[in-house]
């Protein structure tokens, strides 16, 4: 693999950039792998890379549909943080946030990663009881949470103009989250398919999974695709909003439910935020990209939804609740707007697991999952290799279901 | 924004109504003869179609009646529906 460095960009230069390798090869597909991991997202490509560098299993195929992250990979709102509620939830993300800490060096990709802090703005008394019990939780695992007054946040946030004591939901206080990051979501996943392709991994873009297959024995055996079947002992399932869809042509029903969520962008303008800002009670979030866009994530759309644009109705409301706290954002104009599916369990934490078909994983329910991509890669590479899980996901297998011991769990943002 | 038909007010905008989740299938008349597996898919697996789903609505900002339509995931089209909704 050719190494990117300030070197290796001089060097080019004098050349015309005519020179570069390319990131990855397209190999032929063949008939038969060892594992194979349907989907080349960031959970697919982190897993295909951590299974060749933590347990040196090589003859990997990922299969892809469209092209290589082009799916929620390309369409989330590219926040990295770990303030979660549960004792099981929090050790995870911790180890994701660690992950992502070193990932520019392990991958040689500049992801342009970006530790700002996430402030919470809480406008409601219950939200506010929630996000202290949150932070007591937090502290015990090693996670960072601390409360601000009003004038700390609106300090933090000069721009936050609105929430005054005379408005509808005056603003109580403040969390913040000194771990949270953002960092170029393109970057995480070629990041991971250039290290994985480099490490003997192949990618195989325009590859539709169209059926899971089954030996004479029960276990998986291999997938039929739109370039013919591939055989392989081992499967794994890492297709976020369309999980469902692909275990059911084995006839595995997952407690798992498709939604779309909202996000839009504004035009560029110069500095006005530097942290990442969530408003929990009203269900709107901002974070100031690199180019000085705003990019405004909404709400969900409650009902069933595989559509990957958004809906009138949850953008208005995502809109009108930016506004009532940002007056001034009622001038820019919004660029561009694209909704994502995600894939939600019954209880809201992920899936990490095992099926009761033998040889076949599953890795689902990443709403949120951007910043879980290293840690979800990391431990359904564990998953694989060694047919047990990964002290982190224990609690996240199915298993749980069946005996109706769930980890609830709720989101920021999204989960009202 | 969706143009929803509400049974008495005819096609109203979905402003109006609030989404009150899937038409679930009816509870098992005797939970107890079920096999546990079958208990808890009916607790936790809701059905997760690239198609037409049932769902309630309520038309909350109208006349207050709630309603079970059939729309498609895909598309959000309203499709018909022939047998009367719970």
């Amino acid at each position: 693999m050719e190494r990117y460095s300030l070197w290796s960009l001089a060097r080019n230069a004098l050349t015309h950039h005519q020179n570069w390798q390319r990131a990855w090869r397209s190999p032929p597909l063949k008939a038969e792998y060892d594992v194979i991991i349907i989907g080349a997202g960031g959970h697919g490509l982190a897993t295909a890379h951590y299974l060749a560098r933590n347990h040196g299993i090589t003859n990997v195929a990922v299969l892809e549909r469209g092209w290589l992250g082009g799916g929620n990979i390309a369409r989330n709102t590219v926040t990295i943080r770990s303030n979660y509620l549960r004792d099981e939830s929090i050790p995870f993300y911790v180890k994701s946030v660690s992950l992502f800490d070193d990932l520019t060096r392990e991958l040689n990709f500049n992801l342009m990663y970006s530790k700002r802090s996430m402030i919470d703005i809480v406008q409601t008394s219950p939200k506010m009881r929630d996000l202290r019990r949150r932070m007591l939780n937090m502290h015990n695992h090693g996670s960072t949470y601390e409360s601000l007054s009003v004038e700390e946040v609106r300090q933090r946030i000069p721009s936050l103009t609105g929430g005054g004591p005379d408005s509808r939901l005056p603003i109580l206080g403040g969390m913040l989250h000194p771990d949270a990051a953002t960092c170029r979501h393109d970057a995480v996943a070629w990041g991971f398919a250039r290290s994985a392709d480099d490490q003997g991994v192949e990618m195989h873009q325009n590859t539709a999974v169209t059926a899971l297959l089954r030996g004479p024995d029960g276990r998986i055996s291999g997938v039929e695709t739109n370039r013919g079947t591939v055989r392989a002992a081992k499967v794994a399932v890492v297709v976020s909003g369309h999980t469902t869809t692909i275990t059911e042509t084995i006839g595995l029903r997952l407690p798992i439910k498709t939604i779309n969520l909202t996000a839009f962008v504004s035009e560029p303008v110069k500095p006005l935020i530097d942290v990442i800002v969530n408003c929990p009670d009203i269900g709107v979030y901002i974070i100031q990209s690199d180019r000085g866009e705003l990019i405004i994530g909404g709400a969900n759309d409650l009902g069933l939804s595989f559509r990957r644009d958004i809906k009138q109705s949850v953008f208005e409301d995502a809109v009108v609740a930016m506004l009532e706290l940002f007056p001034a954002f009622k001038r820019l104009k919004l660029m561009r707007q694209w909704g994502g599916t995600l894939d939600i369990a019954h209880d809201a934490s992920p899936i990490v697991s095992r099926t009761p078909i033998g040889g076949l994983y599953v890795s689902a329910g990443w709403w949120g999952g951007f910043k879980a991509v290293p840690a979800g890669g990391y431990t359904l590479a564990h998953l694989i290799a060694k047919d047990e899980p990964h002290p982190l996901i224990e609690p996240f297998s199915l298993e749980r279901f069946r005996h109706l011991d769930f980890v609830l769990e709720s989101g920021t943002t999204t989960a009202r | 924004m969706l143009l929803i038909t509400c049974p008495h007010c005819g096609e109203r905008n979905e402003s109006e109504f609030i989404h009150g989740g899937p038409a679930r299938m009816r509870r098992p008349q005797d939970p107890s003869a079920l096999s546990d597996e079958a208990w808890v898919d009916y607790l936790t697996v809701p059905s997760n179609p690239l198609g037409a789903v049932d769902e309630k609505w309520w038309h909350a900002r109208g006349c207050g009646a709630w309603t079970v339509l059939r729309r498609d995931t895909m598309t959000h089209q309203f499709l018909p529906r022939s047998d009367d909704g719970r």
